[in-house]
């Protein structure tokens, strides 16, 4: 259905963007300070309006039947060339509609924290200015109806994310961290790049050139399997670089450089989710290639267990949480790799609350105790911090997966269809996906109780006046964390399982995007509504044949749900009891396991890794590169011309003596050549 | 009778002499004199002419020659004695400022 208002959802966070930029920029050379409140206001306005017509877009969807729910807005023609004709244009079925809701609702929310948060930071106009464009362009992303419109977005949001890690950028080791970020990210979008570009080709091979998703669904036919899984890979090559999966997560625990309320946002909650959204996007291409989608699934699982293990023996309270993000999204990877894409998606969801709870929770402690990062000089905060206190011990309990937090429902979905979806590829895949997830999520529970421990049980183990000096949160930021928190709470009873006596209504309204290439014509002409009855046929026939995929399992839903809450209880009594209750023990035990220790500590080393494999011969190939090809070669050319000139020049200098009868002797000469040519 | 080929061969030895006196001499003085010769050695033939052909023409160069080797003469002179002012001296061979 043809909406003229879609292109706001966007607009209002730019425009914000613009004024702050404006802001700055008048102020850049002025000594009084900015209006910093009022910047502050506006700079929460935009995302608050987006919020809204967010909410406006789900009541229009929801008023629409199920096959029919699409909101399109063509706004011009952007690119022609050749059989290429692209517009630029939003769409918002499902999918992007609960992707809108928590972007700009959390968006907001941590707006609003950063208000308070960044209050006293000098440059906290430009950091609104860049918050707001970061909302803009991952609004774009979300919004996009084309690929390549898609992945300015995704650029966009790169860009925010190199702009904001580097925030401090008087600080070379942040500058160097969002450095990082920005190459490592690269990597990926080539892939991305690369597969535009196969789509297009295999399009146009078919007859119908074109790059918008509705197209791409409508021919999904012209795809064969070895160029569906090349396309696939490539594509998840950019997502693991946005998403942060094995092997290009390592950017993202740098990423903890920049201001906290960007690492909710942006490192957290939203950008990091946009891989998984996009292959969520591409689900009738990964249909097509299960190479592909088990290389998805197997790579989540191992990133999974990879940084939930490494989080475990990291003392900076921002790089737990990273960890944390980096292994959560290896979570929604695996249901998006098994071709549960509302499973996935559901898990980006929840986790966007919970994690932004966190990391808004870590800001609280961080800015209360001064620019403290290490768990280690923490500890005790309960008493000083309650509300802070209670929202992370919330929070962490969602992330954890206790019954009835958000994190639970959307967890054990992802667990569920793990075990229960028969790899087609390889049949003891989906035990060995489900049992490495189990035990990240045993990990998962150990390290954030441990968190919890170190940081708010306990007794204070920095000096005593930062202590005294701690304090709640301002209001400004304790009112994001409350609602986040309550987010926690309540999101996952959206997507109860059937075998919990609920209805998924989460997988039910999702369920169109994700509907079999066959009801997309139906979609794309919105003015055709299917009929809700060939929409719940469709879904019931789709549980039906899970139903039926589910007796191959070793487990019962119910029986797995209790596995793993058993290993998250497991998880968070090691943690309380290692941490709070015993702390010795916990130091003998690091003693005695002390090759461990170092290993996770040190992150497994593959930063290390990486400089000796890929960045010290790089960088030896362009030294040589430089010294030789440079310096000797064009150069030694760009010389040679040189010489040659000054060569020449040497010789015919002598002519030009500055001496007048030299010159009037030559000319007499010259006549009197003339006079015998003539004569 | 004095003809044609004696005024020719007077000018003929006039522009030789003021070519020789431009290109051995240095006073810069001098060397403006011998180029004043060189140039009455052309009016010179330019009369002659003018008397052997019946023709006016060469008149009117005549006069346009003296009139811009008067005003050369007069910028000239003007460079040569704001040089003396500067070096002491008019002599050309000296006047090279040429780097190298």
């Amino acid at each position: 259905m043809e909406r003229t208002w879609l292109w706001l959802i966007p607009a209002a966070p730019l425009a914000t963007s613009a004024l702050c930029g404006a802001v700055a920029l008048a102020w850049c050379r002025r000594t009084d300070p900015a209006p910093r409140r009022l910047v502050g206001v506006v700079a929460c306005l935009g995302p608050a309006l987006s919020f809204a017509l967010a909410l406006l877009a789900w009541a229009e969807l929801r008023g629409l039947m199920p096959q029919g729910r699409w909101l399109s807005q063509t706004l011009w023609r952007w690119l022609e060339s050749g059989a290429l004709q692209l517009d630029i244009g939003f769409v918002i079925d499902p999918l992007s509609s609960l992707m809108l809701l928590f972007v700009t609702g959390v968006g907001t929310l941590i707006h609003v924290y950063s208000t308070g948060y960044m209050h006293e930071d000098r440059g906290v106009v430009r950091y609104f200015a860049y918050l707001n464009l970061f909302m803009f362009a991952m609004l774009v992303l979300v919004l996009a109806d084309s690929l390549p419109l898609l992945f300015v977005g995704w650029e966009g949001v790169g860009l925010c994310s190199y702009l904001l890690i580097g925030f401090w950028f008087e600080d070379p080791a942040k500058a160097a961290a969002g450095k990082k970020a920005f190459v490592v990210n690269r990597i990926g979008d080539f892939g991305v790049l690369i597969a535009m570009f196969l789509i297009f080709w295999t399009l146009q091979g078919a007859g119908a050139p074109g790059l918008t998703f509705a197209a791409m669904r409508n021919h999904v036919e012209a795809f064969t399997p070895a160029i569906a899984t090349t396309i696939c890979l490539l594509l998840f090559l950019g997502a693991a670089g946005k998403s942060a999966q094995i092997p290009l997560y390592v950017w993202l625990p740098d990423a903890m450089a920049g201001p906290t309320p960007v690492s909710a946002l942006i490192h957290a909650a939203t950008m990091v989710t946009a891989g998984v959204y996009m292959v969520a996007r591409m689900h009738f291409l990964f249909d097509l290639a299960p190479v592909a989608s088990t290389t998805v699934a197997a790579i989540g699982a191992a990133t999974a267990l990879l940084a939930a293990t490494i989080a475990v023996a990291q003392n900076d309270f921002k790089k737990v949480l990273a960890y944390s993000t980096v292994s959560q999204l290896g979570y929604m990877f695996v249901g998006v790799g098994v071709g549960a894409y509302g499973a996935g998606v559901f898990h980006v969801f929840t986790h966007a609350f919970f994690k932004a709870c966190l990391f808004l929770g870590s800001g609280a402690v961080i800015h209360a105790l001064h620019d403290e990062q290490d768990i280690r000089r923490m500890g005790g905060l309960r008493r000083k911090m309650p509300l802070t206190f209670w929202t992370f011990v919330l929070a962490t309990l969602a992330l954890a997966g206790l019954p009835p937090l958000a994190g639970f429902f959307s967890k054990d979905h992802i667990l569920w269809e793990a075990l229960s979806r028969p790899n087609p590829l390889l049949p003891w895949l989906p035990s060995v996906l489900w049992a490495v997830l189990v035990l990240a999520a045993l990990c998962t529970a150990f390290y954030m109780w441990r968190l919890v421990s170190l940081v708010f049980l306990g007794s204070f183990r920095g000096e005593q006046h930062t202590y005294a000096h701690a304090h709640e949160a301002p209001p400004s930021m304790a009112m994001p964390l409350v609602l986040l928190a309550m987010g926690s709470l309540l999101v996952g009873f959206l997507g109860v399982p059937h075998a919990l006596g609920g209805s998924n209504r989460l997988e039910t309204w999702l369920h169109p995007s994700f509907a079999v290439a066959g009801s997309a014509a139906t979609e794309h002409g919105a003015t055709t509504v299917a009929s809700t009855a060939a929409g719940e046929t469709a879904l019931h026939e789709s549980s039906a044949a899970l139903a039926e995929h589910a007796g191959s399992a070793p487990l019962s839903e119910p029986g797995a749900m209790a596995v793993a809450l058993a290993a998250a209880l497991l998880g968070l009594g090691l943690g309380f009891q290692l941490y709070a209750r015993r702390p010795q023990t916990a130091a003998a035990l690091a003693g005695r396991l002390q090759p461990l220790q170092r290993l996770l500590a040190g992150k497994y080393f593959v930063d290390e890794l990486y400089a000796a494999v890929i960045v010290r011969p790089f960088r030896l190939l362009s030294e040589a590169l430089w010294r030789l090809v440079d310096v000797r070669l064009i150069d030694g050319v760009i010389n040679l011309l040189g010489g040659v000139t000054r060569a020449f020049s040497f010789v015919f200098r002598f002519a030009q003596s500055g001496y007048v009868q030299t010159y009037a002797f030559v000319v007499v000469l010259g006549v009197l050549v003339l006079l015998l040519r003539v004569l | 009778m004095v003809g044609l080929h004696e005024y020719l061969i007077l000018s003929g030895l006039l522009f030789l002499i003021g070519a020789v006196g431009v290109l051995t001499r240095s006073n810069g003085l001098i060397l403006f004199m011998s180029l004043e010769l060189m140039l009455n050695a052309v009016n010179l033939t330019f009369v002659a002419f003018s008397r052997y052909t019946g023709r006016l023409d060469g008149h009117v160069f005549v006069f346009l020659v003296t009139a811009v080797a008067a005003a050369e003469a007069a910028v000239g002179l003007a460079i040569f004695v704001n040089l003396f002012r500067l070096h002491r001296s008019v002599n050309v061979d000296q006047m090279n400022a040429m780097g190298d």
